[in-house]
């Protein structure tokens, strides 16, 4: 059985939960086994949220530190704060595009530079894939598609088809969305 | 499926009748999930479904449907159950007639609680069952076999889901929704209903009476399950979602391990004995109190566990722990836990309020007049992020702003003390506070925030909105005639996002004594955008910036610092209070 630990994050807000969704119902369709885990509750308020997303997984739905296979970052900060979860063999697929937290405003903190977020990834793992996938998800039509965007950017990795990954979109997304949605996800997957 | 929905499937194909609740994380999905059914079903499935004000109301309508018959769950969190242990305790003893289930959600590590109490402990103070699943699947066939044992032993049925249950997803395998015979009755029996003491003196001698045959029954279930291995020297018990990891880990140790896995309370002794004989030592692990641990050391000579040190105290497991725990106990080398250094700090991103929360204006205006010397005594909702203004000094349980500001204002001390709590936190258990300030004069403002929903837990109705949990119109509870009510004679209400006048609202009540009620009602801006409240965007006049920060003080997530001067960006919902937090006049309607 194909077993694939994915990891989803970013912040609260992002659509994190319905990405997780829809490769979780996705995996259903083609009769894998899975079990993922949520944030809901307080943290969503526009705190770190992480959903992990275990395919051909028959047992609990935590992914274990280093064992994550890909690590889906919908914010660049985000992708270190859970780089423990990534194996070393992993794959990173990193959205480029800010969000400042508010101890960074207050002063506190700096925000790291992108290089260096993305050259400390690099040291993690065995690939990482950056773009501004938020861009791609205003030029499908709504900045709101990013977690669709990226869907169809961790497409390639994941062990289901990317047509059963297409109909659970258009299945999961507001019926007015549906076009915008479906583009996005082949930006993502050309990007 | 969400855990929580695989939940409401098992009590929609158990035939429930009805369903009562109060929001709490991680529980809250499940009365959504019935409400969404009622909602899109066929008339003849349809049963009755509420919010209830809080936990005890809640309990105490489902016991009251179960004592005519009625299928019934309540819902809520673990520090609910606190609330509803009044009821919960002498249940135990009536027992019940139609099937009830009450649900308990437990949250270790506190993702969105605070602290991270186990219900199981209740379970037994009340010498009732308790179900632990160990997934989303087995929560569903649990909840079927509740009803059975509920009704054939005439128990209440604890059911205790943690947050990895009922906010995990799994494929889960469903059944029909099977309709009852429903004749609803209540047959009076004083000697069973009304607890006098002469009546629960006998009621007692029963319950205990069906303790060993309701232990024999639940031994007999499927949740509880040994399995020995020969040549095993090591015996692992784990319960819950823990034994989800447990089970992973003892697939990939390559040894013999006996297992005992425990899904159903109280545990038979008889699983433990067996265990304890075939093997030298035995390795408990559970989230939360050492529960089933205190159990074996009464009949294993060599128990490992949280008493021991082997397992940790606090906080939720995880894959990776369960699995080192076994591994360390069974000799095994332990599996390296990756670690990620950085030489840089990483910024942390708490939650926050979000951009345009009508919450932080008024936390912000309150300060503004308060001070830092007064005393902020807050409650249980979004608003314990005012944290983050400086505005929030207490918050310790449903309701205890009110209170715990009465105490500190007559303690002696000399500041001022001012409280903030939310619309549906009010009305849970924040009315008996108002009560008890007015009357025993204390002297504090009370600010009640009521953006018109339950926020935190997911936007549910409350009796102020006047609307249902089927969104159907409800009588709307007016916050102004129950304030008044009580006693209290100083009463305004501001909108929050008009900084100026709610200053001088604040302002008022500082300089008068007695108990001040202060509601800053605005919708929550969720909520609002929801309904459709479009507010135009905010924007910097580059220019007019003079960089002094005092708006990035205010501390919107839409605002940012750029070269120096504030930036605000896409995520800006337009409540324009930091166009009069600017004393610079730099911010402005886009496009304007």
């Amino acid at each position: 059985m194909d077993r694939f630990d994915l990891l989803i994050v970013g912040v609260g807000g992002q659509g994190v939960i319905l990405a997780s969704d829809i490769i979780g119902r996705a995996a259903v369709v083609e009769g894998l086994p899975v079990r993922s885990a949520e944030t809901h509750g307080m943290a969503q308020r526009g705190g770190a949220v992480e959903n992990h997303v275990r395919i051909g997984c028959k047992y609990g739905s935590l992914i274990p530190a280093g064992g994550a296979d890909c690590l889906m970052s919908m914010e660049p900060l985000e992708s270190l704060r859970f780089a423990r979860y990534l194996g070393p063999k992993g794959i990173a697929v990193i959205n480029t595009e800010k969000i400042v937290p508010v101890t960074v405003n207050t002063g506190k903190v700096q925000y790291p530079e992108i290089e260096t977020i993305l050259e400390t990834m690099k040291g993690l793992c065995s690939e990482v894939k950056a773009e501004n996938y938020t861009g791609l998800a205003k030029k499908a039509g709504a900045v709101q598609a990013l977690n669709v965007v990226m869907i169809g950017a961790v497409a390639k990795y994941l062990p289901i088809r990317p047509e059963t990954l297409k109909d659970v979109i258009a299945r999961s997304v507001p019926p007015k969305t549906v076009a915008v949605n479906l583009k996005a996800f082949d930006l993502g997957v050309d990007a | 499926m969400l855990g929580n929905d695989a939940i409401a499937r098992g009590l929609l194909e158990s035939d429930i009748d009805v369903a009562t609740g109060y929001p709490g994380t991680p529980s809250s999905e499940i009365l959504v999930s019935l409400a969404s059914h009622t909602l899109s079903g066929r008339k003849k499935d349809k049963f009755h479904i509420e919010w209830s004000v809080n936990e005890k109301v809640a309990l105490e309508v489902a016991i009251g449907a179960s004592w005519a018959g009625a299928r019934s769950v309540c819902t809520m969190k673990h520090v609910g159950l606190n609330v509803a242990a009044d009821p919960f305790m002498t249940l135990s003893h009536t027992g019940v007639n139609g099937g009830l289930i009450l649900i308990s959600a437990d949250d270790p590590s506190c993702h969105s609680s605070q602290n991270e109490q186990d219900s199981r402990v209740y379970a037994k103070f009340a010498k009732i069952p308790c179900l632990d699943p160990q997934s989303p699947q087995e929560a569903r066939d649990m909840i079927i076999y509740a009803y059975e044992f509920s009704e054939k032993f005439k128990t209440p049925v604890l059911f205790r889901p943690t947050t990895r249950i009922s906010h995990a997803k799994a494929d889960v395998a469903i059944g029909e929704i099977a309709p009852r015979e429903k004749h609803p009755e209540f047959a009076k029996d004083m000697e069973r209903f009304v607890v006098l003491p002469k009546h629960t003196r006998v009621l007692l001698k029963k319950l205990n009476a069906k303790q060993e045959a309701m232990v024999k029954a639940l031994g007999e279930a499927p949740w509880n399950r040994l399995e020995l291995k020969s040549g095993a020297r090591l015996g692992v018990i784990a319960s819950g979602v823990a034994s989800a990891y447990a089970e992973e880990a003892l697939e990939g140790l390559g040894r013999p391990v006996s297992y005992l896995k425990i899904g159903a309370y109280p545990v038979d002794p008889a699983l433990i004995k067996e265990l304890a004989r075939n093997v030298e030592q035995v390795l408990v692990i559970e989230e939360l109190t050492p529960f089933i641990e205190e159990q074996a050391r009464m009949y294993a000579p060599n128990v490992l566990g949280k008493m021991t040190g082997d397992v940790p105290q606090e906080g939720e497991f995880d894959t990776l722990l369960v699995a080192n725990i076994i591994r360390k106990a069974a000799g095994e080398p332990i599996l390296k836990n990756r670690e990620v250094r950085l030489d840089f700090e990483l910024p942390a991103r708490p939650p926050v309020m979000c951009s345009g929360c009508p919450h932080r204006a008024a936390f912000y205006a309150l300060k503004s007049v308060f001070k830092d010397e007064a005393i902020f005594a807050s409650d249980i909702g979004c608003y314990t992020l005012g944290t983050q203004l400086g505005a929030v000094d207490t918050c310790l349980c449903m309701g205890a702003s009110i209170t715990i500001a009465s105490g500190l204002s007559l303690s002696g001390i000399g500041n001022k003390v001012a409280c903030t709590i939310g619309d549906s936190t009010f009305i849970h258990t924040g009315i008996p506070g108002l009560i008890n300030a007015v009357y025993n004069r204390a002297n504090i403002t009370v600010v009640i925030l009521d953006n018109r929903t339950t926020a935190m837990t997911g936007h549910q109705q409350n009796p102020a909105m006047g609307a249902n949990i089927l969104d159907e119109p409800a009588s709307e509870l007016s916050l102004e005639a129950m304030v008044k009510a009580c006693g209290v004679e100083s009463l305004q209400v501001i909108d929050p996002l008009d900084l100026e006048t709610s200053k001088a609202a604040f302002k008022k009540a500082y300089d008068t004594d007695g108990v001040k009620v202060i509601i800053a009602r605005q919708p929550c801006v969720i909520t609002a955008k929801k309904m459709g409240i479009r507010r135009r965007p905010l924007e910097v006049i580059e220019d007019a910036c003079e960089g002094c920060k005092r708006c990035i003080k205010f501390g919107c997530p839409a605002m940012e610092v750029r070269n120096g001067k504030a930036f605000i960006g896409d995520s800006c919902a337009g409540c324009a209070v930091c166009t009069k937090i600017c004393q610079f006049g730099a911010i402005k309607a886009r496009g304007a």
